[in-house]
């Protein structure tokens, strides 16, 4: 099993290294990387790659580290056993299977995704230690082990908003995602829009990777940004033409929605605009 | 060679672990990559003893250093390019016009023996400018530049052929670099300093809200809540002395505001660098001072550490002995400040300065380096990532 990238997904050298070491020694992978440079679509393309099932576990603020592994309803047995249900006679009628166990129990090798886990508690990554490395945990309600029938290919994603303790770091593979060059760029534009026009691109990453240059914005542009706005741009079959516009008056490029997602921002790039104008025609 | 490796980056102080090593060690046994690619090689290490964006520059540097010279024989360095080489490509590829432009620069032995000597001047990577060879430049040499008579270095580069290491790019030395700048409001830097001191995870008994649900529910339903304590510790440095003072104040009157919001908060002051001492009253500091040992035996790791002062100063005042300039101190100030960041995970620099300057002065570059790019400016937004960053 190695993960080669797929028609869909361009992996720069250095993530298909870290992806194949975590699927050959089978352990956990953390990606991290700014938002939009596809770190939960990586676990969808190793899925797909690999052909196998994806389990996707999204973590909230909210998310305990035991609903993963399984929940144990004791208010409907409780009901139950009032209205005389024979259901109640059996525990295990209320327990109700987390991801994890789904994804031990799968047939084959599955691939589960456990999608943005800095947003939980702190203690949450800890809570899974033993569960990740052993891949196996005890249900006290029926009392049975649940272990793993194929150790299931873990990827975690991050958004860095709290540090991961040391302990669950250690049994993990990293891997920061970082922001793709232009030739990897290119690379991925051509696999979304294989027919997209070459002037178009050239004068529309000219664009994008300046924006990306522009001191003090807050939100800098992304990969998906990028995508979605290329779509509009193809969608309204804007000319390359006027894309290179210098007339002062469209500073702004068009469909900047897109890429832009704040008004600071905006009026930031328009002030910055003006300004390198304004020196262009003097040089002129 | 991998334990001496291993053993180097214990020493730059990265957070590697033998759990690590080991799992880098049952992956090249498993011939996860193939073992004589060093690049491969980079790549699984990387992977593998890194677990925080904020060391891969670290991790780089420690890796350029201990595996200096094995690199692939086709990683040839840009020195190594032989000059017949460059001649013939040039006969090749360079129009009849731009040939001309050559002879025009004095020929091309001259153009060559330019290249050679700036090659010996420049031991750096380089980029812009007019004279030295890098990227996007108008020298006639590097790649990317604008000048139709340059050599063109690496412009083009296969694979297996890179000029430059990948290791050696250092492409994460800027990771987290963007700060912004915004007004300076002391309310909202307060009210930022506050949500920071009141988060808890811990959980209480949510007395109200159980009895209302169990009467709802008809059994016995506990509720809980986020128990919202102070538990945040916070040590405080301020660099008193010189231009630095009217933004202590204005820093001191802001955590003393905030003060109720800790657990504990302590201060101390220092000058410029922090060295083997430091004082509360800065009218006896010469007689009441207190030892920085005293300071890191006395306070548990689990404080959290503000610097204040502009890190501006000699940078002999940081690196070397006897740097200070008021007494001599026995080891430098870099040995002071990184003992202080070993013992305490959770430490930040707030430097009063505008952001857009820091690049320009040595000694902040090089306290910017020891804090790993945890320096922030004296700003709403500065404080707010400030926080941000102590909270994690």
């Amino acid at each position: 099993m190695k993960f080669e990238g797929t028609s869909s997904y361009i992996a720069t050298e250095d993530l298909k290294v870290a992806v194949n070491a975590a699927i050959t020694l089978e352990r956990p992978i953390i990606v991290k990387g700014e938002p939009g440079t596809g770190k939960t679509m990586l676990a969808h393309e190793v899925a797909k790659s690999l052909d196998a099932e994806i389990i996707t576990w999204h973590i909230k603020s909210t998310t305990k580290a035991q609903q993963g592994l399984y929940e144990y309803d004791a208010v409907t047995r409780l009901r139950d056993s009032q209205l005389g249900d024979e259901k109640v006679k059996d525990i295990k009628n209320y327990i109700s299977k987390g991801k994890l166990w789904n994804a031990f129990e799968s047939d084959k090798r599955p691939v589960l995704l456990i999608d943005e886990i800095d947003k939980a508690d702190i203690e949450f990554p800890n809570d899974l230690l033993l569960e990740l490395d052993k891949m196996e945990f005890f249900v006290y309600e029926t009392g049975e082990t649940i272990k793993a029938q194929n150790r299931p290919i873990v990827i975690i994603t991050s958004n860095n908003e709290k540090e991961l303790p040391d302990a669950f770091l250690r049994r993990c593979f990293f891997h920061y995602i970082k922001f793709p060059d232009p030739n990897t760029m290119e690379e991925i534009v051509e696999v979304h829009y294989p027919d997209i026009k070459k002037d178009l691109i050239q004068e529309a990453f000219k664009i994008f990777y300046d924006i990306r240059e522009v001191p003090g914005i807050k939100k800098k542009p992304s990969t998906s940004e990028l995508i979605d706005w290329l779509k509009l741009l193809m969608t309204d079959d804007v000319d390359a033409k006027i894309l290179r516009e210098k007339d002062p008056k469209k500073l702004i490029p068009p469909l900047h929605g897109a890429l832009l997602k704040n008004e600071q921002d905006v009026h930031l790039f328009e002030r910055l605009a003006f300004i390198s104008r304004r020196e262009n025609e003097n040089v002129e | 060679m991998f334990i001496n490796f291993f053993f180097d980056l214990k020493q730059a102080s990265l957070p590697v672990s033998l759990k690590e090593y080991l799992m880098l060690m049952e992956a090249m046994n498993k011939r996860v990559v193939d073992s004589f690619n060093v690049n491969d090689f980079y790549y699984l290490s990387r992977s593998a003893l890194v677990k925080d964006e904020r060391y891969l520059d670290k991790f780089d540097r420690v890796f350029g250093h201990s595996f200096k010279g094995l690199e692939n024989p086709e990683g040839e360095t840009i020195k190594e390019i032989p000059e017949e080489w460059l001649k013939l490509m040039g006969q090749k590829y360079l129009t009849d016009e731009e040939k001309k432009m050559i002879e025009s620069l004095g020929g091309w032995d001259k153009l060559m023996e330019t290249l050679k000597q700036r090659l010996e001047e420049q031991k750096k990577r380089h980029q812009g400018g007019s004279k030295w060879i890098g990227t996007g430049g108008t020298s006639p040499f590097g790649a990317y530049g604008y000048n139709p008579e340059g050599i063109r270095i690496g412009q083009k580069e296969g694979k297996n052929k890179k000029a430059v290491k990948v290791w050696d790019k250092r492409e994460f030395s800027n990771l987290d670099g963007d700060v912004e700048l915004g007004t300076r409001n002391i309310k909202i830097a307060l009210r930022r300093l506050r949500k920071f001191a009141r988060e808890g995870a811990e959980t209480e008994l949510d007395l109200d809200n159980t009895i209302k649900s169990t009467a709802h529910k008809g059994y016995i339903d506990v509720k809980m809540m986020p128990e919202r304590r102070n538990k945040i510790k916070v040590l405080l440095f301020f660099d008193v002395g010189g231009s630095m003072d009217a933004h202590v104040k204005i820093c001191e009157e802001l955590f003393s505001a905030a003060r109720t919001e800790f657990k504990h908060m302590e201060y101390f002051y220092y000058h410029n660098c922090l060295y083997d001492a430091v004082w509360k009253d800065n009218n006896r500091r010469y007689n009441d001072n207190i030892k920085t040992w005293d300071v890191l035996h006395t306070y548990p790791s689990d404080y959290k550490v503000i610097f204040v002062g502009d890190a501006e100063m000699s940078p002999y005042e940081i690196t070397y002995p006897g740097g200070s300039v008021e007494f001599w101190n026995e080891e430098s100030g870099e040995t002071w400040l990184t003992r202080m960041l070993n013992v305490y995970e959770n430490a930040i620099w707030l430097n009063p300065i505008p952001e857009r300057y820091w690049d320009r002065i040595a000694s902040t570059s090089i306290i910017k380096q020891i804090f790993s790019d945890r320096m922030f400016p004296l700003t709403i937004e500065g404080i707010d990532q400030a926080m941000r960053e102590l909270n994690k």
